[in-house]
Order: structure tokens, then sequence, then C-alpha cells
């Protein structure tokens, strides 16, 4: 667990993060949003100390991160920014071998280490190992990038803008890479965007931060039907904020017990594609099914414009 | 004249003004130079006169085929052949006609090259650069070109071929003073270059890293720069010449208001923009991205200096280096002026003596020398480029 007490970095007179205080849970991913100037990359990087605190302190489980020079903190932490910055002039395998080595692990650990990633990343050692950054596609690279971050199998992982400069197309696999990748090594992830779709698709908790301050630090369905400050459902955003809300509960979550002749729906899709498909079919109600077809339930168009309500 | 114009246009326009100048020299100007001893002007004599009629057959037809290749063939490697084939033959003919006009035994003729030979060597070499730059060949192949072209070179000069011209007679009055001189010329280019390496490298780092020093700094390495040598070596003279006087030391060392110690403090003053400059350009160029990701993660700074940005820049700093290896090697020259040793002390001896083959014996080393650094530096700032991009 990551605990954030009253942190506060000013340049000059004027505070970048202004009196920050947050608990970021174990295995779980939490989004910092907020505009360009906000605060929210600075409050990233007073974690892995990139940047020193003025005021206030980082614990990691319990320990304060300044008890330690920061270079060997931040070999700790994984670490992903915009434009994924791998080393131009190493390959695959030595770039992602980097944590590993400063570290001093042996060299087969090593080696067996950056062909696991490699793999989880679905980029074949034998193709890509060798190969220099420039020779790959951009959602490569930035795949590499994450896979370098994780080396070190670190417990927690700092994003900066991770997927910032990817295409939608790629950009949407990227995340949802991500989400497999938490589930897998059941990292504690801190992700840093201005983007409230990316930030809601990823977030277990969101944090929106403001000029330095943080706003509001909660789940994203609690952002949408509480909103602390005006601030926040500007930018949750007043006009589909049904429609996002639909987004976070899957229709396994929602479904009703029992049948229906509807079209069949998988249960991890969100009530926002089943009530899409309802209205793209013109039916009533569809039917639940897991994804070896194991029928969950049913869902009505009544019971899913019902979710899309604050309680 | 629609059949003719395809024609026309395969003519190569270097080729047809290489020929030119070739022929025009070979007709009009000397071939060689017969002196009856080193400072006296010589008389001219043709290619007909000084070798035998089969020997000057022989060094025409290869001319005349050197020129129907230049006009017309378009393959770089047969270009490149029968430019190398036209240096050797005029080489060899010019050796010839030395040894056909010395009479044995004698030390005081001096045969010296004409005119028509400097020029057909320069148009035969140019030919050769425009067919080697037509190749494209890679950073080793123009190496082992040059150690080739040194190579049979040395063998020539060793197998004594040459001797009988007027440059290497030269050579053999003075040759413990060529071997001494030509050590000192390069003892001066490479040590003022690595003294300037180790000072100019940090502060070209310390000017990238501290941007407000950057103007500064360089601006005054480039004021330096400015200063003609000869002025600079003048500068220098007084404060090593009252650092002797007041440190024994210093004077025990060798450091004196003229001499060597000048020589090299100016070559070193010099060479400090080119490399700060270059070093400064080269981690500018380095992804800001990967050197953030490096400190995130956790390389210290030492680390991301020298395992990084240094690596990343070192095909512009090395662009640095050569500019100032080839700069320094010239430059050494001037120093003789001063006492400072090197192979200008021939070519200003030469001068003062009115013996231009005494200029030559200084003169031809230091541009061969020039040469070959600027061709080794530039395969080795390519192959360094080429292994990162």
């Amino acid at each position: 667990m990551i605990s954030v007490e009253n942190l506060t970095k000013q340049y000059g007179a004027t505070a970048v993060v202004d009196g920050v205080s947050m608990r970021i849970e174990r295995n779980s991913i939490t989004v910092i949003v907020g505009t360009s100037g906000s605060g929210k990359s600075t409050l990233l990087r007073m974690i892995n100390r990139l940047v020193e605190p003025t005021r206030g302190r980082v614990l990691i489980d319990g320990n304060d991160t300044t008890g330690e020079p920061a270079h060997l903190l931040r070999r700790r932490i994984g670490y992903v920014i915009q434009g994924h910055g791998l080393f131009p002039h190493r390959t695959v395998a030595e770039n992602i071998a980097t944590v590993p080595r400063l570290l001093g692990w042996d060299g087969a650990r090593i080696r067996a280490r950056v062909e696991e990633l490699l793999r989880v990343f679905q980029l074949d050692p034998d193709a890509y190992a060798g190969a220099f950054p420039h020779q790959l596609s951009g959602g490569q690279q930035q795949r590499v990038g994450v896979a370098r971050a994780l080396a070190a199998e670190p417990a927690v992982l700092l994003m900066d803008e991770p997927f910032g400069a990817l295409d939608p197309i790629i950009r949407t696999k990227a995340q949802d890479d991500l989400l497999d990748i938490q589930r897998r090594f059941c990292t504690t992830i801190v992700l840093v965007t201005h983007d409230m779709d990316e930030a809601f698709r990823l977030g277990h908790h969101v944090a929106v931060m403001s000029h330095g301050r943080l706003l509001q630090y909660d789940r994203p369905a609690v952002l949408l039907t509480r909103p602390a400050d005006p601030f926040v459902s500007r930018m949750t955003g007043a006009s589909d904020r049904a429609m996002r809300l639909l987004s976070l509960t899957t229709a396994g979550e929602a479904a009703l017990p029992g049948g229906s002749n509807g079209p069949a729906v998988a249960s991890s899709a969100s009530l926002r594609e089943v009530l899409s498909e309802l209205v793209w079919c013109g039916a009533e109600s569809a039917a639940v099914m897991d994804a070896d077809g194991t029928p969950r339930g049913y869902l009505t168009i009544a019971a899913i414009l019902a979710r899309g309500r604050p309680n | 004249m629609a059949l003719t114009m395809p024609r026309l246009r395969r003519l190569d326009p270097l080729g047809a003004l290489l020929t030119a100048a070739g022929a025009t020299a070979l007709m009009l100007l000397p071939f060689v130079i017969l002196k009856s001893n080193r400072i006296v002007p010589g008389d001219a004599r043709g290619l007909l006169e000084v070798l035998p009629a089969w020997g000057a057959f022989v060094c025409q037809a290869t001319l005349i085929l050197a020129a129907i290749i230049a006009f017309g063939v378009t393959n770089a490697r047969i270009r490149l052949g029968a430019a190398l084939l036209g240096v050797a033959v005029v080489a060899l003919a010019v050796a010839a006609a030395g040894d056909a006009l010395t009479p044995p035994g004698n030390k005081v003729v001096r045969v010296a090259p004409g005119a028509a030979v400097w020029v057909l060597l320069l148009c035969l070499g140019l030919l050769a650069t425009d067919a080697i730059t037509r190749m494209r060949p890679g950073p080793l192949w123009r190496v082992l070109f040059l150690v080739g072209f040194i190579a049979v070179a040395g063998l020539a000069l060793a197998h004594g071929t040459f001797d009988h011209l007027s440059v290497m007679r030269e050579y053999a009055v003075n040759a413990d003073r060529f071997a001494r001189e030509a050590r000192r010329h390069l003892w001066l280019a490479l040590g003022s270059l690595g003294a300037a390496v180790l000072v100019a490298l940090p502060i070209g780092i310390l000017c990238h890293r501290v941007p407000r020093l950057r103007a500064g700094v360089l601006g005054t390495l480039n004021v330096i720069q400015t200063i003609p040598a000869i002025a600079l070596f003048g500068i220098l003279m007084a404060p090593l010449g009252a650092l002797a006087a007041a440190v024994p030391l210093a004077a025990a060392l060798g450091i004196r208001g003229i001499g060597a110690a000048p020589a090299a403090v100016a070559l070193f003053l010099y060479s400090l923009l080119p490399i700060a400059a270059n070093t400064v350009a080269g981690l500018k160029r380095v992804p800001q991205a990967a050197v953030e990701a490096a400190r995130g993660m956790g390389m210290t700074n030492w680390q991301i200096l020298t395992g990084i940005e240094l690596v990343l820049a070192l095909p512009v700093i090395l662009t640095g280096i050569r500019i100032v290896l080839v700069q320094n090697i010239g430059m050494v020259t001037v120093a003789a002026l001063i006492g400072g040793g090197g192979l200008g002390t021939f070519v200003f001896q030469g001068i003062g003596q009115t013996a231009i083959d005494l200029v030559l014996l200084g003169a031809i080393p230091i541009v061969a020398l020039a040469f070959s650094a600027a061709v080794v530096l530039d395969a080795l700032v390519e192959l360094m480029d080429r292994a990162r991009q």
C-alpha cells in the first residue's frame, strides 16, 4: 500500500502540488486524472522521488521512501513514460534487462525473465530479443517499455501518460493488455492521464486533480453519482454520465436470475454494450452467458436503465 | 540529330573536363624539370624526350585508355581501375625519367616532376575519388583502400623506385631529421588533441548540464578560434617565457617562450572549441525520454552519462575530434616558425633556401597524414552511427 501524506511541491511561491493525501490500495489500478498543469505528473514523480517533495512524505508498505537513496528506491518501482523512452542503442532484450542488471541478477535469471516478459507481451523472443527499438512499431515499442518497467518484478508500477502517443485502436489494445498484466502480476499501478475515458476504463480508483489540489478520490461510480466539486462533474462529463455509469458494470454483475429468448451477450460485456446491442436488435431482453456458454441469467432494458441512475 | 543526342548525353562531363585538363597539361607543360643542382631553375623536358620510345608509347596509351574510360564508361569499378593504373604509370614514368636523366654516381643533379605530372596526378586522383564516391563503399572498405594505397606507395619508396627524384634526394640527405620531425609532428598533433579531449569533454558536459554557462564558455572558445595561429604563438611567448623564468621546474620540463611548449598550448586551445561544441551538440541530440526513463529506472547520474548520454553522443563528438585532428596536423606546420619542430621545419627551410624540393619533403607527408586521418575518422564516425541507427 502506498500512503501519500500531505504532499506538497513548491517552485518559488507557486505550489504545483498542494497538500495532497491519499492511500493507494495494493493490487489495484489508481488513475490520477487532471488537465495539464494540474500537478498530476509531479505527484506521480514524487512517489519515486524524481521530484523531491517540499513538504509531506510518501510511505510504501509503511516505510518512508526518503529512508534510502533515490536511485535504489527507483529500482524497486517500475516507471513507464509517454513515448516509451527506450534506449535506441540497446536491443529489446538489453532494454528489458536494464533494472535486473542494475540489481546484479545473474545472466541466466535475466535471460529467463526477458524471455518470459516478451512472451507475456506477445513478442516472439526469437524475432524481437535482438531487434533495436527503431525496428519495432509504435505499439510494440510501448509494450517493450512496459515490459522493461516490470522486469525486476516491482510491486509498484508508475505510468505517466503511457498510452498518450498511440493511435486509438492500438491504445485500446494496450489498455486491455494492461488490465491483463495487472491481474497476472498483482502489481499496484498508479497511472496518470488527462483522458477521462481512459481513467474510467482502467481505474479501480480515480483521483481528480486541479491546480495542485486533489478534488476527489474515489471509485469511478462515486465520481459520477456524487461529484464533490463542479469541476469533477465537468471532468466526468455531465452529458453522458448515465452511459459512463453503465459502462462501469458488467452484464454478469447485473444479471437477474432466469432466462430470455433475446440475443445472447457475454457476461464480461458492460451494460452500456448490452444496451447498445438491445437497441440495435430491437429486443427487450438479453440472455447473459459466460465465456464457456453457461447461462448466467438475463437483463431487460428497464433493469439496465435503472442501473444508469444515481441511487 | 535524334540519333546522336542520346550518345552525347552519355558522355561524362567530369571525364571530359579531366581529359581536357590532362591532355593540355601533357602537351604544353614540362613532364620533368632537370636542374644541375638543388636551387637553380631547371630545364623543362617533355615525356618523349625523357623516356625511350616504347616507354613513352605505353605511358601515352595508358593515359588515352584512361581518358576514353573517363569519357564513356559508367561502371565505377572500371573507372577506378583506370585511374589507379594511370597514377601508377605516371609515377613509374617519372621514376624512370629520374633514373635516365641522372648520370651514374651524380648526387648533385636534380630531376623533379614537372607541372604536367602534378596536373595528371591531380586529374587521375579526382577521377579515382569520383569513382570511389560512386561505388559508395562501406567505412571498412574505404579504410582498406587507404591501407592498400599506403602499402603500395610504401613498398615503392622502400624499394627505391623514386630514389632519383629530387624530393627523395632531399630525403636521403635529411633521413634522420625527417624521422625525428615526423615523430614530433604527430606527437604535437595527437598530444594536443588528447589533452584537449580530456579538458573539452568535461567542459562540453558542463555546458550541456548548465545552459547558463553555454553561451559564455563556447563564446570564449570561439574567440580563441578566431586568433590567427602566428598571433597566438606570439601571445603565448610572453607568459610561457615568464613562467619558465619564474618556475625552474617548468623550465626543466621544457616549457619556454619559444619551441614546442607554445605550439602545444596553442594547438590545445584551438582544439577546445570543436570538441566542446560537438559534445554539447551530441548530448543535445540524445532523446530526452531515454534519459528520463533511465533516471526513473534508478540509474545513477554517472551510469546515465557514461552508459546512455555519451554513447549516444559519440558519433557527433568523434566528428569534432576528426575536425581537430585534421586541423592540428595542418597547423603544426606553422609551429616550425617558433622552433616547435615538426614537418613544417622542412617547409620553412625550403622556402628560405628557395629549394622547392625541400618544401615538398615537408608538405607531401603533411597532406598525406591529414588525408589519412580524415578517412580513418570518417569511417569510425560512420561505423558508430550505423551501429545505433
